[in-house]
């Protein structure tokens, strides 16, 4: 993963290129491992309709004739319960993943800078208020509120967005508050107070852009928590559902049968294992990094 | 000291009371209506009104919440829907069999985490160190559930070194019945000396321990490599290697103590994190504990018996939470200014 010259980016601003390109070139080589094993997930997720043998065993297509065919060479990964090709589902339960990953990290990651933001800057009693309510939260382990949460909504992907969100936005919340605490107490926001600049523009274009690194180095840590928290919720049934492919749910679908057709449990069981890897390692590096 | 200590258990007091409202909201959305699941579907009305009765459905929901507030305080949990049972007792019997899967599972993550930790932070940079952090983040990255079956399908399964599932032989209740005082099996059969059942137990330990404890094995691990990694570079170090300390001597004599202040409040943290991610493994393993019941709980939709076991983990979490930070104020006084 490298990127060459300053010409790669030419709209990146001056500061925040330079900041990238220290990430990204200075990483060691676990790290980089990750980047490039993430990069061919998310292209095998962006082409799955292109790339996958069979791009319509993705959705309900059966094959009743060709029920769990071992792996060959017309089905790599073999065929399922269905006749399904497991490997065309696994391509295409990357886009479910990963599109859980990105939603749950967008929609966490808004809230949680936000409310931490306000919390870091206003400080007193808003600030206690935001943090005790993000300590209960937080009090819940986020695989078991989003259980309860899942039981109370109906099984689906956006249940999974929904639930695991509620339960991922208070560390953003935590970690912001705490960095922007200490941002407010910078001169520029001083001065800015002093000019009469109205306290949520102080907030918004001055002490939130200063506070996001932290945040964004944590977002790219918790990618791997994300994805398999989403496939554990899909595995109990609380989460995708057919004909959706979506690895914890294609697990739960074989499991009877891994002592016979062991591929049907163990491809879509590696996926999980190589994307939260994939993640892990990428985002050690980053922290590791940036935090030098 | 005093101050600090207070404080920080009327933080911990507010989060609990947070704790039991936001558990009161989500499971007055639970679809479905609790005295249906209770009388069943053939109840007659008078039947139905009893039960919204005895469940106190008819009262507003802020006398709900005072109800149900009173009724914890109480010891008062409500009765389960789906064992008919007092959540109470189900819960005393169901979470000593989890704190024995979990106590087992920590027990070796800490065994195998800590000397792995201290021999990749010995070999920095080389072979064995890029081993560990490899199979580290393996051991962070893999869903249990899939673990979990991947094992019991190889070992017990297939090649029928462990047993299948259970948490131990129930033929032994016969032969051999066990006297129950703590709940712990293990325990339990340990000290009234009950060889059979303590031996069947620690098999069907085996496999379910190994997989919850594959993800705090690797957090302390690479907890442990860091904080080795940070102490070493301090100024004792430099001492310690200019008085002819070897680098392994350096690390493990002098530097692990120091270095395992953080792995310790960190293994407070994982032990409730653990304990949730082996509701997991206990479904594939039919181990009788927290999360067999909570599965049962959520397919029968019974709402007391979801609250008691969401409520007794986020309490547990508070108190892990808490133990850490006052532990740390012990040790280390500039916690207490914070």
């Amino acid at each position: 993963m490298t990127i060459s010259g300053p010409a790669g980016a030419p709209t990146l601003q001056p500061r925040l290129r330079r900041t990238a390109l220290r990430g990204l070139a200075g990483m060691d080589r676990l790290a980089t491992v990750g980047a490039v094993l993430l990069a061919i997930i998310v292209l095998a997720a962006l082409l799955a309709p292109l790339i996958a043998p069979y791009p319509e065993d993705g959705g309900s297509a059966t094959h009743p004739l060709e029920a769990l065919l071992p792996p060959s060479g017309a089905h790599w990964f073999g065929t399922d319960q269905v006749g399904r090709d497991v490997l065309s589902r696994v391509l295409y339960g990357a886009r479910t993943s990963l599109l859980i990953a990105v939603a749950v990290l967008v929609i966490s990651g808004v809230v949680g800078v936000v409310l931490g933001v306000v919390a870091g800057y206003a400080g007193g009693w808003v600030r206690d208020v935001i943090m005790r309510i993000t300590d209960i939260f937080l009090a819940f382990p986020a695989l078991l509120l989003s259980l309860a949460l899942a039981v109370v909504l109906q099984p689906s992907v956006t249940t999974v967005i929904v639930a695991i969100s509620v339960t991922w936005w208070p560390w953003y919340a935590r970690l912001t508050a705490s960095v922007a605490a200490s941002v407010a107490t910078r001169g520029f926001v001083d001065s800015a107070r002093c000019l009469g600049v109205p306290a949520p523009v102080i907030v918004f274009r001055h002490v939130l852009p200063n506070s996001l690194t932290p945040v964004l180095v944590q977002l790219s840590l918790d990618g791997g928590g994300v994805i398999l928290t989403a496939a554990a919720l899909s595995y109990l049934g609380l989460g995708a559902h057919e004909p959706t492919s979506e690895w914890g749910l294609m697990v739960q679908q074989g499991q009877s049968l891994f002592t016979t057709d062991w591929w049907v449990v163990t491809c879509p069981g590696v996926a999980i294992l190589i994307t939260a890897f994939a993640f892990n390692v990428l985002g050690e590096g980053l922290r590791a990094r940036l935090a030098r | 000291m005093l101050r600090y200590l207070t404080r920080r258990l009327g933080q911990a007091i507010l989060v609990v009371a947070g704790v039991v409202i936001l558990t009161f909201v989500i499971m007055r959305l639970v679809p479905g209506d609790p005295a249906v699941a209770y009388a069943g579907p053939r109840a007659s009305p008078a039947e139905l009104a009893a039960a919204r009765a005895r469940f106190g459905l008819d009262d507003s929901l802020p006398v709900q919440l005072w109800n149900y507030v009173r009724d914890l305080l109480g010891g008062d949990w409500g009765t389960s829907l789906h064992t008919r049972r007092p959540v109470r007792d189900d819960l005393f019997q169901a979470f000593p069999a989890s704190l024995e899967l979990v106590g087992a599972a920590l027990v070796v993550a800490i065994v195998v985490g800590i000397p792995l930790g201290v021999a990749a932070a010995r070999y920095k940079g080389k072979f064995p160190d890029l081993s560990i952090r490899v199979s580290s983040m393996l051991a962070v990255s893999v869903p249990v559930f899939w673990l979990a079956l991947a094992l019991q399908t190889l070992f017990a399964s297939g090649l029928g070194w462990f047993p299948v599932a259970g948490e131990y032989d129930a033929n032994l209740d016969q032969t051999s019945p066990l006297h129950v005082y703590t709940n712990i099996t293990a325990v339990d059969a340990l000290f009234t000396g009950n060889w059979p059942i303590l031996g069947s137990t620690l098999a069907h330990l085996v496999l379910p321990a190994l997989v919850i404890a594959a993800y705090p094995a690797g957090v302390i691990a690479q907890m442990t490599r860091a904080a080795l990694i940070e102490e070493s570079s301090r100024d004792h170090a430099r001492l310690e290697r200019a008085l002819g300390f070897g680098e392994t001597s350096v690390l493990t004599r002098f530097a692990l103590r120091p270095a395992l202040n953080p792995v310790l409040s960190l293994i407070a943290l994982v032990f409730a994190y653990s304990i949730v991610n082996g509701f997991l493994v206990e479904a594939v393993f039919n181990w009788p504990g927290l999360g067999r019941y909570a599965a049962d709980s959520i397919r029968s939709l019974d709402t007391p018996a979801i609250a008691g076991v969401t409520l007794l983990v986020a309490i547990l979490y508070v108190v892990a939470n808490l133990a850490v930070d006052l532990v740390q104020g012990v040790i280390d006084p500039r916690v207490r200014s914070r």
